[in-house]
């Protein structure tokens, strides 16, 4: 029976940020602090609106930070790094509906 | 020609026409780690010769210079070339720092050329980074804003640089001397070879600043030139003052005429990240350290003669 229940899938929220490296030890503590339980982060390079970072150099490197929680959780953090960091970071927010198997993790 | 220089115009030229070439960012991290290490290795190995309280009078120069100078160039800056205050005081405390790579070469410059320098000369330079950074927050944002100092303290104290710096002095100076000899050969007899590819990738990452040059305009091209010369003329004077060796004094002055771009960026972007970091790198990495590794470093040591020529004692 519990396995049965574990293989239901639950939906949740996926909030992806994309933002500078500079930032990533202040984001990692705002996400704990918001109640995120975890959080993946890989490394990324791009193109936008405050022009390439291509990771040549520290200051020009990007991260990217995957979280998937439920619904408040995911508006409690963008609206708090909309507030932090909109204005004088290179950031994106994108937010997407996922599928989990295991409620209890995120 | 100094081959080492040859590297550095090597990754310039292969830059500025946008070859493929690349060092992978580990092997810049290992090369640049190698580096701090031999620095502080090297400045430890001998400051264990001599009596330490000696040189607190030449560390409380360090620290005056590093507090003045960020002073001096956020007034040239906010006044004569109209930047915002956040950007001037970012720059400023750019230009009011250090560059470790700009030290390595012009103790290469020395070296290759059988002239000593003082054993100090790396502490002086763990000392000089600091403070300009603390001047750049506080021009920034007043004393009393709201700044997080002791996440600043962490940053500027723990940063790579200095763990590194301090770290190989500290060892340096409590080593056996003879049980020294076994990391001789990497941190000591290979410092040129490990220099040489620094300044490959640093030729890279210079050439590709070229580009946002066009956009930020002449004054802050003539400022990166003449702010180093200005630096120079102060630590070539402060260094003759301070009694150190013709070697010392021309490093002390290359050391004053250099411009962060590890340390303080990373600071800068943390504490005044309205402060453009375009600017300040574009200043510190597409103009000064170029200017002062082909121009600056032979130019220092002539200033260093004429001035212990011109400065009686």
């Amino acid at each position: 029976m519990n396995d049965m229940n574990e293989l239901k899938p639950h939906s949740r929220k996926l909030l992806t940020i994309v933002t500078e490296a500079a930032l990533e030890p202040s984001l990692c503590r705002d996400l704990e602090r918001l109640g995120a339980h975890g959080y993946t982060i890989t490394n990324a390079r791009g193109k936008g609106s405050r022009g390439k970072r291509d990771a040549g150099w520290e200051t020009d490197a990007n991260i990217r930070i995957e979280v998937v929680c439920d619904e408040a959780t995911a508006a409690r953090i963008a609206a708090e790094m909309q507030r932090r960091y909109y204005d004088n970071y290179a950031m994106i927010l994108l937010l997407s509906d996922v599928l989990v198997l295991r409620p209890g993790k995120f | 020609m100094d081959p080492i220089i040859l590297f550095f115009m090597l990754g310039l030229v292969a830059g500025l026409l946008k070859s493929e070439l690349r060092l992978p960012s580990a092997v810049y991290e290992f090369v640049s780690i190698l580096l701090l290490l031999s620095i502080g290795l090297k400045g430890g190995v001998e400051l264990a010769l001599q009596p330490f309280l000696g040189l607190l009078p030449d560390v409380l120069v360090a620290i005056v210079i590093g507090l003045l100078l960020p002073l001096v160039a956020f007034t040239v800056l906010s006044r004569l070339g109209g930047f915002k205050r956040a950007d001037a005081a970012s720059i400023a405390a750019h230009y009011g720092s250090v560059s470790v790579g700009t030290y390595a070469v012009a103790a290469a410059w020395l070296t290759s050329r059988g002239i000593g320098f003082d054993a100090h000369l790396p502490l002086l330079l763990v000392v000089l980074e600091v403070p300009a950074i603390l001047v750049g927050i506080v021009l920034a944002r007043g004393i009393f804003s709201d700044t997080h100092w002791h996440k600043v303290a962490h940053e500027v104290f723990l940063g790579k640089g200095i763990v590194l710096l301090l770290g190989g002095l500290l060892i340096g100076w409590w080593s056996d001397p003879a049980a020294l000899a076994g990391i001789e050969p990497l941190f000591f007899d290979l410092f040129k070879g490990i220099l040489a590819i620094f300044l490959l990738e640093m030729g890279l990452i210079a050439a590709s600043r070229f580009g946002s040059l066009r956009q930020y305009g002449i004054f802050l091209v003539v400022f990166g030139l003449v702010m180093p010369l200005f630096g120079a003329a102060i630590g070539a004077v402060a260094g003759e003052l301070m009694g150190l060796s013709l070697g010392g004094t021309m490093l002390f002055a290359t050391l004053i005429a250099s411009a962060s771009y590890i340390a303080v960026p990373a600071a800068m972007r943390i504490s005044v990240p309205e402060a453009n970091p375009t600017l300040s790198l574009t200043a510190s990495l597409g103009i000064t350290f170029p200017f002062n590794v082909l121009v600056g470093i032979p130019l220092y040591w002539k200033l260093a003669e004429a001035v212990h020529a011109w400065l009686p004692g």
